[in-house]
C-alpha cells in the first residue's frame, strides 16, 4: 500500500492557497449531476452536507439518530479554539499551529495542522453568522476564555453548550438545504457497508432503523463523518449510540486505520456507581482551577466520611508530585496520577467489581476563600449535574471524579486532501486521524470537525469529481451492489441466529470493555497488551456463538442494532492493542509503562516518528503495517515535560 | 450517598409498530439501585428480557446527559418524569420508593406517530426548522464575526431561547398538542439578533404554517409545557412568537399558502 500525503509544499502559510488554486473545479451547472453520499450529521458531515448542498451537488446525506440534530456533537461543553487574537494577547496562527503539534507530542502532519489553524478564524465568523449566540463581554464583542492550560485566551464559547449551539447552526444550515432539495436526508438510518466498484467507492447499504429494510445507496462518491470510537471501552463520555462500523466496514474493503492507539482519556468524569453503569459523564476541566485532587494517606481511610479525614492525612498529590502545575497539569499527567493513586489501593468511593476507582475533588478551600456565592457562579451548572447523578452537593462533601475515555485521535487514514486509501472514500472529523497526533487539546475537536465540514471537503470533494470527471454508470443490479447487499443480509441473518443464544449484546460489550480499559487505556505494557491480544479472540469467538437477539431483522430492533457494533468494535479493539503493542514508546495519550522516566513519557522519536497506518488483509488480528514518515520542519521536536 | 435497594412494578406501553394496537404489559423491576439512572434500571428490565427470550421494551436515548434531546417518555402521567428541569436520562432511581408502581407510555400527540413502544417518531419538529429555522449564510461570506457587536444582554437572551434541546416533552405535556414552545424558541432566538433580521418577515408565518400542517394544536396558555420542559425554556417565548407572528401578517404583500406535509 502506497501512502502519499499530498500534501503542498513550500512556505507553510502558503499552502492550503496554492492547493486551492491548483484545485480542479466542478462548474456550478454540472454539480447537480454529482451524487456525493455523506454519511454523518454531526459538526463536520452536517457542515460538509449544508455546503455541499448549497454549492448545487445532489447530497444524500445519513444518521442513525431520529434527527441529524442529535450527533453526538451537541454534548461538546468547553469551547472552539480559533486564532483570533481578540483579547490582544499575542496569539496568532503560528501559534494556535505551534501549540498543536506540540500538544500532539509532535506525531501529525504540520501541513494539515497549519490549515486548521487558519481556518479557524472563518469559522467563528461563519457561526456568528448563522446566529450561534456565543458569550459575548459588556461592549458587545465576543468573549473568549483559556481552556486546557493554554496560554492564551482563543476559546470562544456558548454557555456550557458550545457544541449544541454550533450544531444546531449546522443542522440549521442543512434544513435550509433539506427544504431546497440539494440534500436528501435519511435519519434512523444505519450505513452497514461501502459499495466498491472498479477500485472506487461508489456507494453504501443502509439498514433502516424503522422497517429493517436493507438498501442500496449509489453515488459518485461518499464522505465518512461518523465519529469517534470511544466506545470500544464500553464506558465512555460519548452517546450511547456512537460506533466505529462506518469506518471498520471501510476498513475491511482497503481503507487503512492510522494509530488506533492514540485515544483520550479526561480526568475529570463522575466516576463508576456499579456494575449497572451504561456510560460515563465529563465534568468540565474547569473544575480543576479552583477545586484540589486528593485521597486519603492512609488505605484505612477510604471509606471514612471525607469531612473526618484531617488535613494531614490528604494526600494531596497532584500538588505534591508535581509543585509548578500542580492541579492543573495535562490530561493524561491528570489522568495517569489517578490511576496510580487507585492501584494503592487509596482510591475512594462505592466498590464496583472489588475496587474504588475514584479521587477527591475539593472545594472546600475555594469555598472558604471566595465564598459559596462566587462558586455558584461559575460552577453552579455543574454542581446540580453532579448533585443530579450522586445525590451528594459539592457544596458540602468533595466531589468524586475519575478518568474516563473522551475522545480517539486515531481513525481512518486521510491525505491532506481527507481522502482515504480508496479512491472516492473520504472522511471527515473524528472518524479521521487527520490533526491531533497522538493527543488533541481542549476545544480542538469542535474546530477541526467544523473546518472539515466547511472549507475543506467542499473544495477537495470537487477537486476529485472534477478530476475523475465522468464515472462509469452503476445500477442497483450489478454484481458489486448486490454483492454487497447480500453481505450485509446475511451478516444480519447471522447476527440473528447465533448457534447458542445466551445472552444480550451488553454482555460481551462490557467484557471487552473491560479488557480494553484495564489493558489499553491510561498505561499500558507489553505483558497486558498479549494477554488482551489472546483474550479478544477469545470473547469475539463467544460473541458469535452465544449473542441472543429477540424479535426479527424486519423491524424496529434496537438489540439487532448494539449487536453490529460490537462485532465490529471487537475487531477494532484489536487493532488497537496491536498498535499500542507495536508503538514502543510513550506519546501523548499513548503511555507505556515500559518506556518512562520518572513518570514522564519518553518518546522514541528515531523509531516512531511516524504514522501506523494499518491494512486489513482479510483477517481481524492480522493487519499489515504501513508507514507514514513524520517530518518537522517548522516546529522542532521537544520533550514535553510539567514537573 | 446512602445507597438503597428497590423493587417496582413497571406497567408499560407496549406497541409493536405504528399501525398495530398497543397495551400495557406489567414488568417486575427488582433490586434497584437508588444510583442508577431511570434508563439503567430500564436497561436491566430489558436484558432480563432478552435473556429470557422476549422482546425488550424500545425506547429512544442516546447521549444520557440530557444535551441531545433523543429520550422521553411520559413516567406516571408527567413528560420525563417527577424531577424538574430533567430529561428522561438525566432522571435517577433515588426520586423513587420501594414499592412505587410506575407507568410508562410514549409521547401521545397527533403529530407524533408511535414507531414502537415508547418510541415515537418526532421528524415534524425538524419539518418546522426547514421551514424557516435558520439565517441563510452561504459558507464561506460571512464577515469579519466583530463586525457587528451585540449587546450581551441580547446575545444572554437568545441563548436562552437557543438552549431547546428539541425533545418534544412540550409537546407531549400540552392538552392540545401544541409545539408552540418548541416552535416559539427558535422564532424568538433567531428574531432577537441582528443576523436574524433579514429572513425575519417571514420566518414566524412560516414556521407556524408548517406547525399546523403537521397536525399539531394551537396554544391556548395553559402553561404545561414550560413545567414539563427539561430546559426551563419560557411561555413567554410563545407571546413573542405571536407578536412576530402578527408582525409578519400585516407586513406580508403574499399569502403563505398552507404547506403540506
Ligand atoms: C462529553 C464530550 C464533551 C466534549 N467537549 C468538547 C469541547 O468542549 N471542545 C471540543 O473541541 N471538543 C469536545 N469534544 C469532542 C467533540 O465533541 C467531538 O470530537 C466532535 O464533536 C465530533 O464531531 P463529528 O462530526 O466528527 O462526529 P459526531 O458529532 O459524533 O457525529 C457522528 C455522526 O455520524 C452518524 N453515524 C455514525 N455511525 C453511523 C452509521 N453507521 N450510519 C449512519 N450514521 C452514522 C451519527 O448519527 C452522527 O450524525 C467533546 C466530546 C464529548 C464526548
Ligand atoms: S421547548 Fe423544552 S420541552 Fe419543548 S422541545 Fe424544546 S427542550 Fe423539549
Ligand atoms: S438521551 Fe440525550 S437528552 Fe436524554
Amino acid at each position: 500500500m502506497e501512502l502519499r500525503s499530498n500534501e503542498p509544499t513550500g512556505p507553510i502559510e502558503n499552502r492550503w492557497d496554492k492547493h486551492k488554486e491548483a484545485n480542479k473545479l466542478v462548474a456550478p451547472a454540472n454539480r447537480r449531476k454529482y451524487t456525493v453520499i455523506v454519511v454523518g450529521s454531526g459538526l463536520a458531515g452536517g457542515a460538509a452536507a449544508a455546503s455541499l448542498g448549497e454549492m448545487g451537488y445532489n447530497v444524500k446525506c445519513f444518521c442513525y439518530q431520529d434527527s441529524p440534530r442529535r450527533a453526538h456533537s451537541i454534548a461538546a461543553q468547553g469551547g472552539i479554539n480559533a486564532a483570533k487574537n481578540y483579547q490582544n494577547d499575542g496569539d496568532s496562527i503560528y501559534r494556535l499551529f505551534y501549540d498543536t503539534v506540540k500538544g500532539g507530542d509532535f506525531r501529525s502532519r504540520e501541513s494539515n495542522v497549519y490549515r486548521l489553524a487558519e481556518l479557524s478564524v472563518q469559522i467563528i465568523d461563519q457561526a456568528v453568522a448563522q446566529g450561534v449566540p456565543f458569550a459575548r463581554e459588556y461592549g458587545g464583542l465576543l468573549g473568549n476564555r483559556s481552556f486546557g492550560g493554554a496560554q492564551v485566551s482563543r476559546t470562544f464559547y456558548a454557555r456550557g453548550q458550545t457544541g449544541q449551539q454550533l450544531l444546531l447552526g449546522a443542522y440549521q444550515a442543512l434544513s435550509r438545504q433539506i427544504e431546497a432539495g440539494t440534500v436528501e436526508m435519511f435519519s434512523r438510518t444505519e450505513m452497514l457497508d461501502v459499495i466498491i466498484h472498479d477500485g472506487r467507492a461508489r456507494g453504501i447499504v443502509t439498514r433502516c432503523m424503522k422497517s429493517g429494510k436493507v438498501s442500496p445507496h449509489i453515488a459518485d462518491m461518499v464522505v465518512l463523518c461518523t465519529g469517534g470510537y470511544g466506545n470500544v471501552f464500553y464506558l465512555s463520555t460519548n452517546a450511547k449510540g456512537c460506533n466505529c462500523t462506518a469506518v471498520w466496514r471501510a476498513h475491511r474493503h482497503g481503507a487503512a486505520f492510522a494509530n488506533p492507539c492514540y485515544t483520550q482519556i479526561h480526568p475529570t468524569c463522575i466516576p463508576q456507581a456499579g456494575t449497572y453503569q451504561s456510560k460515563l459523564t465529563l465534568m468540565s476541566e474547569s473544575l480543576r482551577n479552583d477545586g484540589r485532587v486528593w485521597v486519603p494517606r492512609r488505605k484505612e481511610d477510604v471509606t471514612k466520611r471525607p469531612e473526618d479525614i484531617p488535613e494531614a492525612e490528604r494526600y494531596y498529590y497532584l500538588e505534591e508530585r508535581y509543585p509548578a502545575f500542580g492541579n492543573l497539569v495535562p490530561r493524561d499527567v491528570a489522568s495517569r496520577n489517578a490511576l496510580y493513586v487507585t492501584n494503592d489501593g487509596l482510591g475512594v468511593g462505592p466498590e464496583v467489581d472489588g475496587e474504588r476507582r475514584g479521587v477527591y475533588l475539593d472545594f472546600g478551600d475555594a469555598i472558604g476563600r471566595l465564598g459559596e456565592q462566587t462558586i455558584r457562579e461559575r460552577y453552579g451548572n455543574l454542581f446540580d449535574m453532579y448533585e443530579r447523578i450522586t445525590g451528594d452537593s459539592p457544596y458540602k462533601t468533595p466531589m468524586r471524579i475519575y478518568p474516563a475515555t473522551h475522545y480517539t485521535m486515531g481513525g481512518l487514514w486521510v491525505d491532506y486532501n481527507l481522502q482515504t486509501t480508496i479512491p472516492g472514500l473520504f472522511a471527515g472529523g473524528e472518524a479521521n486521524f487527520s490533526d491531533h497526533g497522538a493527543n488533541r487539546l481542549g476545544a480542538s475537536a469542535l474546530m477541526q470537525g467544523l473546518a472539515d465540514g466547511y472549507f475543506v471537503l467542499p473544495f477537495t470533494v470537487g477537486n476529485y469529481l472534477g478530476e475523475v470527471r465522468t464515472l462509469p454508470p452503476l445500477t442497483e443490479d450489478h454484481a458489486d451492489v448486490i454483492g454487497a447487499v447480500e453481505a450485509v443480509e446475511e451478516r444480519v441473518q447471522k447476527l440473528m441466529n447465533a448457534p447458542d443464544p445466551k445472552h444480550a449484546p451488553e454482555y460481551f460489550h462490557r467484557k471487552l470493555g473491560r479488557i480494553i480499559w484495564t489493558k489499553c487505556g491510561m498505561s499500558r505494557n507489553k505483558e497486558g497488551l498479549e494477554e488482551a491480544l489472546r483474550e479478544i479472540p477469545k470473547l469475539r469467538d463467544q460473541f458469535w456463538r452465544e449473542v441472543k437477539i429477540t424479535g426479527s431483522g424486519e423491524e424496529l430492533n434496537q438489540t439487532l442494532e448494539r449487536a453490529g457494533r460490537v462485532a465490529d468494535f471487537f475487531e477494532l479493539g484489536e487493532l488497537m492493542c496491536l498498535d499500542a503493542l507495536k508503538r514502543e514508546e510513550s506519546c501523548g495519550g499513548h503511555f507505556r509503562e515500559e518506556y518512562e522516566e520518572n513518570g514522564e513519557a519518553l518518546r522514541d522519536d528515531e523509531r516512531f516518528s511516524y504514522v501506523a497506518a494499518w491494512e486489513w488483509t482479510g483477517n481481524p488480528g492480522e493487519p499489515r503495517l504501513n508507514q507514514e514518515p513524520l517530518t518537522f520542519e517548522y516546529v522542532k521536536p521537544t520533550k514535553r515535560s510539567y514537573k | 450517598m446512602s445507597e438503597e435497594l428497590l423493587n417496582l412494578t413497571l406497567h408499560v406501553w407496549r406497541q409493536d409498530g405504528p399501525n398495530a394496537s398497543g397495551r400495557f404489559e406489567t414488568y417486575q423491576a427488582k433490586e434497584i439501585t437508588t444510583h442508577m439512572s431511570f434508563l439503567e434500571m430500564l436497561d436491566v428490565v430489558n436484558e432480563e428480557l432478552i435473556e429470557n427470550g422476549k422482546l425488550p421494551i424500545a425506547f429512544d436515548h442516546d447521549c444520557r446527559e440530557g444535551i441531545c434531546g433523543t429520550c422521553g417518555m411520559v413516567i406516571n402521567g408527567v413528560a420525563h418524569g417527577p424531577q424538574k428541569l430533567t430529561t428522561t436520562c438525566q432522571l435517577h432511581m433515588r426520586q423513587f420508593n420501594n414499592g412505587d408502581e410506575i407507568w410508562l407510555e410514549p409521547w401521545r400527540a397527533s403529530g407524533f406517530p408511535v414507531l414502537k413502544d415508547l418510541v415515537v417518531d418526532r421528524t415534524a419538529l425538524d419539518r418546522i426548522i426547514q421551514a424557516g429555522g435558520y439565517i441563510s449564510i452561504r459558507t464561506g461570506s460571512a464577515p469579519e464575526a466583530n463586525e457587528m457587536p451585540i449587546a450581551k444582554a441580547i446575545a444572554d437572551h437568545a441563548m436562552d431561547a437557543a438552549e431547546c434541546i428539541g425533545c418534544g416533552a412540550c409537546v407531549a405535556a400540552c392538552p392540545n398538542a401544541s409545539a408552540s414552545l418548541f416552535t416559539a424558541a427558535k422564532i424568538s432566538h433567531l428574531s432577537l439578533l441582528p443576523q436574524g433580521q433579514a429572513e425575519r418577515q417571514d420566518r414566524a408565518r412560516q414556521m407556524v404554517a408548517q406547525m399546523d400542517a403537521e397536525g399539531f394544536g394551537g396554544c391556548t396558555n395553559h402553561g404545561e409545557c414550560e413545567e414539563a420542559c427539561p430546559k426551563g425554556v419560557s411561555l413567554r417565548w410563545i407571546a413573542r412568537m405571536n407578536r412576530e407572528l402578527v408582525r409578519s401578517m400585516v407586513k406580508a404583500d403574499t399569502p403563505i399558502e398552507s404547506r403540506k406535509r
